[in-house]
């Protein structure tokens, strides 16, 4: 697929820490996060005006889904559009608590996990061909999805039994399986779920949930479109090389704690390769694809990264200190440490660890980094804050957005979810959209002055279904 | 699976992006450059303590979630 559709669901660690007796549960603190929000939706469930999705996952965790987007630049900056969002959000929130006369601090974290061994995730999903066998596509995929965090890894301080260890990837040890639809348990690389939101015959969705939530706008870039480019590798039937691993789940875990990215991993078929050198198989031949067939330019911006990436890896990591999140916050600890002459042991580190991932901008480390030139960008403040209220202008996102505006300004009653918008007193006009790539908003304009000219109160129109 | 020849390419100039700027640039620059950053990381650490949560032990310790996705 030469035009895939994007988007990347994002679930946040939060924490209330108060100050004094009084405390505040955390469900009601995630109350004081959605109040802004809540117009004529369901509560603690909502769709944004850049037609992204918030709303309260699974574990009390507030959860930020992208709008369907076209392209990995776009869904890099949709997704840390809804990273501002959050903020905003959680300075209207503060407030509120101390209306309560509450005294204590909110914390939002991007990240994925704790540290009692609790995860939450960063789901990526792409639009694939349903002509592709899953299963195929899962074992193409899946050495690709396991090697990959040396690059896309956000990093973690563990406390194990041998001492304290600085791994590559924050979910790494929360991965117990290869495939399987569970996401709370038994977690695995690649999840079934099977949620195209668009035509079923056409396609199909692809949900990984191995990733780690990045912060670093080069190493979100990278780990996205390096995927989307092997996706489109194993759908032309190019991938020519068999890297299944004897044994993926261990990999996942062998190599989060090899911070050299050079120990030797075994195949199936019993050679050995490290990750440098599986990653290195799949980008030569992303290399090869490119010149033969027609891809974005943003994915060859992809490839190009990949292989400076891959170099810099096998000659150092530490060249890679401004672009890839593991390799940035390892930087900063041991700076830290250095300076203060502290342990690995100190509770500062795993502190500094935490705080890399705070979404306040003037509380965290990520971003303290950034400002001061220690983290490369991709994108600008501008277009960052433009993603906060405007949707994708290429994808169905756009008619959504545009509606939410319009639905508002009129203050007309709606439901909303994918693919479908339902609006009226009743609710009981429906617009189905079930193509993610249209983006003909004339209709949904249409629809509202129609409306807005009938009055559905005096007039019952029932069941009015419109096919987009 | 269809054969793709695996075409041996001699390479040329496509190498990674800012490979190119380090080759020619010299040692000293960058050794200059490393200075630079270790000061600017002294100060950047000035400033993350104090932004650090003070607490520190007992915030981790406390930072406790529900299991997620």
């Amino acid at each position: 697929m030469q035009r895939r559709i994007y988007g990347v669901e994002t679930e946040y660690g939060i924490i209330f820490t108060p100050e004094g007796r009084k405390t505040l549960p955390v469900e009601k603190a995630i109350r004081f996060l959605f109040e802004k929000l809540i117009t004529t939706e369901h509560f603690l469930n909502v769709f944004l005006e850049n037609g992204a999705r918030f709303y309260q996952d699974t574990g009390c965790h507030p959860e930020y889904a992208t709008p369907e987007c076209a392209s990995p630049r776009d869904l890099v900056i949709y997704d840390r559009a809804g990273e501002r969002i959050l903020e905003d959000l959680q300075h209207y929130a503060e407030e509120k608590i101390r209306e309560e006369r509450v005294a204590g601090k909110l914390s939002i974290f991007k990240n994925n996990t704790d540290f009692v061994g609790n995860s939450y995730g960063c789901h990526e999903n792409y639009l694939v061909d349903r002509d592709v066998d899953f299963y195929y596509l899962a074992e193409q995929l899946i050495p690709f999805l396991v090697t990959r965090q040396i690059y896309a890894g956000a990093g973690k301080v563990f406390q194990t039994q041998e001492g304290i260890h600085y791994c590559v990837s924050q979910r790494a040890q929360h991965i117990y399986q290869k495939i399987s639809g569970t996401t709370t348990n038994d977690r695995s690389i690649i999840n079934t779920r099977d949620e195209p939101h668009a035509d079923r015959e056409k396609y199909r969705r692809l949900h990984v949930i191995v990733g780690d939530s990045n912060m670093s706008e080069y190493t979100n870039f990278l780990k996205l479109s390096t995927c989307a480019i092997v996706l489109q590798m194993i759908e032309d039937n190019f991938i020519n090389k068999d890297f299944t691993l004897r044994h993926p789940v261990k990999a996942i875990k062998d190599i989060s704690y090899d911070t050299t990215c050079k120990r030797k991993l075994r195949l199936e078929n019993g050679r050995e390769y490290s990750p440098i050198e599986i990653q290195r198989e799949y980008c030569e031949m992303a290399k090869r694809y490119i010149e033969q067939y027609p891809v974005s330019d943003q994915l060859k911006e992809g490839v190009e990264k990949w292989e400076h990436v891959l170099d810099c890896l096998d000659d150092d990591p530490d060249r890679l200190d401004t672009k890839i999140d593991w390799v940035i916050k390892r930087k900063l600890l041991r700076s830290y440490i250095q300076k203060h002459n502290i342990s690995w042991h100190d509770p500062r580190v795993f502190m500094i660890d935490l705080q890399y991932h705070d979404i306040r901008t003037d509380r965290g480390f990520f971003y303290l980094l950034e400002r001061k030139g220690q983290a490369e960008r991709l994108f600008t403040d501008a277009e960052i804050e433009k993603a906060k209220t405007e949707p994708p202008q290429d994808t169905r996102a756009r008619m959504r957005g545009d509606f939410i505006k319009l639905a508002r300004q009129n203050n007309i009653q709606y439901d909303l979810d994918w693919s479908n918008i339902r609006l009226g007193n009743l609710l009981n006009v429906r617009v189905i959209c079930n193509n993610p790539f249209e983006t003909d908003t004339e209709k949904v304009t249409e629809l509202v002055r129609t409306i807005q000219r009938t009055n559905l109160r005096r007039t019952s129109l029932s069941k009015l279904v419109i096919q987009s | 699976m269809s054969d793709q020849e695996q075409k041996k390419r001699s390479d040329g100039g496509d190498s990674g992006e800012e490979t190119k700027g380090d080759d020619g640039a010299g040692q000293k620059k960058i050794a200059k450059r490393g200075e630079e950053l270790k000061e600017e990381m002294d100060t950047l650490i000035d400033e993350i303590d104090e932004v650090l949560e003070e607490n520190a032990e007992e915030f981790v310790k406390n930072y406790v979630q529900r299991g997620g996705e």
